[in-house]
C-alpha cells in the first residue's frame, strides 16, 4: 500500500486511473449490455419487420389502420398474433374482397415469405398467438378415436360429424374442413377466426389438437376411404332423400314406363 | 288316339302336384277365379308395385340384420375394426351396427339395400297416393282402401322412424331427443307418454330394445296385414281405367293375371330389386360410423331425419319459439302446435275422400278414373297439399340450403314461413287455370279437330291451318267425363209458402259444391249437338 500511497501523485496516475475507469465501464457494459448474437436476430427480425410493415400498408390498412389499430372496416390486429395472420392470409381470407356475412376462403394473394414478413408486423404490435411450429400440428401418431371424440364435443355443432360444415345465421357458416392444412386447423382453433370461438392450449391442449387434426384427416381427407360408395356429399339425409328420390324413385318410373310400354298387345288397337 | 297303354300311364308330376294340392286347398277353383283376372295397362298403375316390392326387399334384408344386431344399451369400449371408433364407449347397439358394417359379409351392402328401399318404399308410397288422389280412383267403392294405403303411409313413416334410431348413433340419437321433445310438449300426458317409452328419463337403457321391438315386429306386422288387405281389396274391387273406346264402368280391358301379369310383375320385382341393389353398391346412405355414438351432450349440425319426417322437422324449425305460462304450465307452443299442424296435414289427406263424396252426394260406384284437368279443383286441392308438403321439405332442409346455395339460413327460414301460407294458395289459383285451360283445349280439339301444321292459302289470300278431325276413339276419350251440376240448396220456403229449414251443413254443402262445379270452375264439354252443328258445315270455319 505504501508503494501505491507513495505514487499517487506521479505525473502519470490520472492516466492510470482514467483508463481503469474506462476499462471498468466498458466492462461492465459488455456484461450487461443485450448479447451479441441477439442483435444479430433483432436485425432480421427488424428486416423482416420492416417488410411487413410495407405490405401491410398497401395490402391492409385501409381497413384495419395504419398501426394495427382498426377501424370501421376492420378489427384491431394489435395482439391478434403471427397465427391469425398465418391463418387468415394463407387461407386467402385476408386480404378481403367485399364486406358480407362472413369472408371466405379464396385463392391466397401472398407467398408464403410475404405471409411471414406480415405475420412478423402484426406479432410486433403486441403479443398473441404465435404460428405454430410443425412438431406442434403433425398429426402423426396421435389418437384418432379421442380427436373423433373431441370433435364431435366441440366442433361437430357448427362443421358437421366429419367436417363438411354447416350454416350458422344470417348467412354466416361453418366452412368444410376438406382440404384444410394441419397448420391452417391447428391456427384455427388456437385463433377463432371470425365466427370461430378459440380454444387455447388452456382449454384444449396441444396433444388434443393434434388428436382433432388427425380425426379430420382420417374421416374427410384425400385418402379417406367412403366403404358405402360414393359419399352424396356426407351431408346427410337431406341430400339422401334427394338422391333417392330423383335417381332412386326416378330411375324406377322410368323402368315402369319401360315396362309399361312394353306389353303383350295381339293387336294394337 | 289314344291306346290302352297311355291311359295307363301315370300323369305328369306337376299335375299329380297339383291335383294333390287342390285335393286339400282347392287350388283349383281359387286358380279358376283368379287366373284370368284382368287388369289395365298404364305405367302409373305400377307405381304402387315399387312400393309392394320395396316393401319385400325392406322384409327380406331386414331378416337378414336381425341375426347380427344386438337390440341393447349396454356400454362397451369398442375394439372393431374401424379404426377412427377404436377405444371408444359405445352401446352394443352401435357396435353392432359397426360389425355389420365391416365385419359381417355382405352386411354393409344389406343395410345399405335396407335403408334405400326403405326411402324408395315411402317415395313409391306417396306418388302411389298422389296417383289415386289426381285420378279420384278413391271415390266409392275404393274409400276403405284409401285410408287401408294411407295407414301403410303413415306407419311406414314410424317404421322408418324407429329403424333409422336403433343404430343409437349420434344422429339418430339426435332425431330420437326431438321427438321426445315433441312429446314432453304435448299438454297434460307429455311426461307422462315421455316417461313411459323411455321407461324413466331420456335416454335410458330401454330404448333400443323397445323401438327394435316396435320396428321388426309390431309396425311390420301390421302393415303386411294391410298389405294383403289392400292387394285383396284390389282383386276385390277389380282394378280402375281411364276412360276409352269400350271401356265402362263395368268392365275392365286390360290383359289377364296370367300369364301377362305374372310375366310383367315377376320381371318389375326383379328390375326393382336390381335398381335399388346397384344404387346401393354405388351410393352410401346413412354411414354410422362416421357419425359416432350417441351421447346427449353432443350434437352435430346437419341433423335432419329421412325424407319422409323432414315436413315435420320443417315445422318445428321454422316455428318461432312460442312459449307461454298457462296456469302455472309452461306451454312450449313453438313445438307443439306444429305437432297439432303435422297431425292435421296427414288427416286432411286421409279424409279428402270422404269430404268431395258429401259435397259431390254421388253415392254411386266410380271405375272409370278422371284425367287430373277434368277435376280441377280437386287436383288444385292435391296439388295445394304438395305444395306445402315440399316447402316444408326445404324448411327442414334449410341449413344445407343455406350453405349450398350461399343463402342466409334466416331468409330461407322467412320465406318458408310465408310461402306456407302463400304457396298453396298460388299453386291451387294456378293449378286450377291451368286444368281449365286444358278443358278449353279439349274442347277446341273435339269441336275443331287436331291442329295438323299444314297451312293453306285460300282464293282470297287468306292463309288458314288445316285441322284434321279428331278419330271416333279420341273424340270418346275427351268427352267421357261426367261433369257435376252444382248442389242447389232448394227453394227457401216449402210448397206451403212455409220457410223451410236449412241446415248451416247443407249451405255450406251447397257453397263447396258451387266452388267445385259451378261457373268458373269447370269448362261445359262439348255436346253433341255443338258437335254436329260445327262438323255440318264445310269442314273447318
Amino acid at each position: 500500500m505504501k508503494k501505491l500511497s507513495a505514487r499517487r501523485r506521479h505525473p502519470l496516475a490520472a492516466v492510470v486511473v482514467l483508463l481503469l475507469a474506462l476499462a471498468a465501464t466498458g466492462g461492465l457494459y459488455a456484461a450487461f449490455a443485450p448479447a451479441g448474437k441477439a442483435q444479430a436476430d433483432e436485425t432480421a427480425q427488424s428486416l423482416a419487420i420492416e417488410e411487413g410493415k410495407k405490405l401491410y400498408a398497401v395490402g391492409c390498412s385501409s381497413c384495419h389502420g395504419t398501426g394495427g389499430q382498426g377501424g370501421s372496416d376492420g378489427p384491431s390486429l394489435v395482439g391478434v398474433g403471427s397465427a391469425a395472420v398465418d391463418f387468415q392470409v394463407g387461407t386467402g381470407r385476408m386480404p378481403a374482397q367485399q364486406p358480407g356475412a362472413q369472408v371466405p376462403e379464396k385463392k391466397k394473394v401472398y407467398s408464403q415469405a410475404e405471409i411471414d414478413q406480415l405475420a412478423a408486423y402484426v406479432a410486433s404490435l403486441g403479443a398473441g398467438p404465435i404460428t405454430p411450429t410443425e412438431e406442434q400440428y403433425n398429426p402423426e401418431g396421435a389418437d384418432i378415436a379421442r380427436g373423433g371424440d373431441l370433435f364431435r364435443t366441440n366442433c361437430a355443432q357448427c362443421h358437421n360429424f366429419t367436417g363438411e360444415g354447416g350454416a350458422l345465421t344470417n348467412g354466416k357458416y361453418a366452412p368444410s374442413l376438406e382440404d384444410v392444412s394441419p397448420k391452417h386447423l391447428y391456427e384455427a382453433m388456437q385463433t377463432g377466426p371470425q365466427n370461430m370461438p378459440s380454444f387455447p392450449d388452456t382449454t384444449l391442449p396441444e396433444q388434443q389438437k393434434k388428436d382433432i387434426i388427425a380425426y379430420v384427416k382420417t374421416v374427410n381427407g384425400e385418402e379417406t376411404e367412403t366403404p358405402g360408395g360414393f359419399a352424396l356429399g356426407g351431408l346427410g339425409p337431406v341430400s339422401e332423400g334427394l338422391f333417392g328420390w330423383i335417381f332412386g324413385l326416378g330411375s324406377l318410373i322410368a323402368v315402369a314406363v319401360w315396362v309399361a310400354a312394353h306389353t303383350a298387345k295381339a293387336k294394337k288397337s | 288316339m289314344s291306346t290302352v297303354t297311355d291311359e295307363k300311364r301315370k300323369a305328369p308330376a306337376g299335375e299329380r302336384v297339383a291335383d294333390w294340392a287342390d285335393g286339400r286347398l282347392g287350388i283349383y277353383s281359387l286358380a279358376k277365379a283368379n287366373m284370368r283376372k284382368i287388369f289395365p295397362d298404364h305405367w302409373s298403375f305400377m307405381l304402387g308395385e315399387i312400393a309392394l316390392y320395396s316393401f319385400i326387399i325392406i322384409i327380406l334384408t331386414g331378416v337378414y340384420l336381425t341375426l347380427f344386431f344386438h337390440p341393447s344399451m349396454n356400454e362397451i369400449v369398442y375394439h372393431g375394426s374401424y379404426v377412427p371408433m377404436q377405444g371408444i364407449r359405445m352401446t352394443e347397439a352401435y357396435a353392432s351396427t359397426l360389425e355389420i358394417s365391416f365385419d359381417v359379409r355382405g352386411g354393409l351392402l344389406i343395410r345399405q339395400i335396407h335403408h334405400w328401399a326403405a326411402l324408395i318404399f315411402l317415395a313409391a308410397m306417396f306418388v302411389h297416393m298422389m296417383r289415386v288422389f289426381f285420378t279420384g280412383a278413391f271415390r266409392k267403392p275404393r274409400e276403405i282402401n284409401w285410408l287401408f294405403g294411407f295407414l301403410l303411409f303413415v306407419l311406414g313413416m314410424f317404421t322408418g322412424f324407429t329403424g333409422y334410431s336403433l343404430p343409437d348413433d349420434l344422429l339418430s340419437g339426435t332425431g330420437v331427443r326431438f321427438t321426445q321433445g315433441a312429446i314432453l310438449a304435448t299438454p297434460v300426458v307429455g311426461t307422462y307418454i315421455s316417461f313411459f317409452l323411455f321407461g324413466g328419463e331420456f335416454p335410458g337403457h330401454d330404448m333400443v330394445a323397445r323401438f327394435y321391438s316396435i320396428h321388426i315386429l309390431l309396425l311390420p306386422g301390421i302393415m303386411l296385414g294391410l298389405v294383403v288387405a289392400h292387394l285383396i281389396l284390389v282383386f276385390y274391387h277389380k282394378h280402375t281405367q281411364f276412360a276409352g273406346p269400350g271401356r265402362t264402368n263395368n268392365n275392365v280391358v286390360g290383359m289377364p293375371l296370367l300369364p301377362v301379369y305374372m310375366a310383367k310383375a315377376g320381371g318389375f320385382f326383379f328390375l326393382v330389386f336390381g335398381v335399388i341393389a346397384a344404387i346401393s353398391g354405388l351410393f352410401t346412405i346413412n354411414p354410422v360410423w362416421a357419425l359416432g355414438p350417441y351421447r346427449p351432450d353432443q350434437v352435430s349440425t346437419g341433423a335432419q331425419p329421412d325424407w319422409y319426417m323432414g315436413f315435420a322437422e320443417g315445422l318445428v324449425r321454422v316455428m318461432p319459439g312460442w312459449e307461454i305460462t298457462f296456469w302455472g304450465h309452461t306451454l312450449a307452443l313453438g313445438v307443439f302446435i306444429p305437432l297439432v299442424v303435422f297431425g292435421l296435414v296427414l288427416v286432411a289427406l286421409a279424409v279428402y275422400p270422404f269430404i268431395e263424396a258429401w259435397v259431390t252426394g254421388d253415392k254411386r260406384e266410380h271405375h272409370i278414373l278422371d284425367r287430373p284437368r277434368n277435376a280441377p279443383t280437386r287436383t288444385a286441392l292435391g296439388v295445394a297439399w304438395v305444395t306445402g308438403y315440399v316447402i316444408m321439405l326445404l324448411g327442414g332442409g334449410n341449413d344445407i340450403f343455406a350453405t349450398h346455395f350461399h343463402l342466409s339460413i334466416n331468409s330461407i327460414t322467412w320465406f318458408v314461413r310465408i310461402s306456407y301460407f302463400v304457396g298453396p294458395v298460388l299453386a291451387f289459383i294456378i293449378t286450377r287455370r291451368i286444368c281449365l285451360g286444358l278443358q278449353r283445349r279439349d274442347k277446341d280439339k273435339v269441336l275443331h279437330g287436331r291442329e295438323s301444321g299444314i297451312i293453306k292459302r285460300l282464293p282470297h289470300g287468306e292463309f288458314v291451318e288445316v285441322h284434321e278431325p279428331l278419330s271416333q276413339q279420341q273424340l270418346h276419350s275427351l268427352t267421357a267425363h261426367e261433369q257435376y251440376a252444382p248442389a242447389e240448396i232448394g227453394p227457401s220456403v216449402d210448397e206451403n209458402g212455409v220457410e223451410r229449414k236449412v241446415t248451416r251443413g247443407q249451405k255450406l254443402r251447397a257453397k263447396l259444391s258451387k266452388g267445385y262445379y259451378g261457373e268458373g270452375s269447370q269448362i261445359p264439354k262439348p255436346t253433341a249437338d255443338e258437335y254436329k252443328e260445327i262438323t255440318s258445315g264445310h269442314g273447318h270455319h
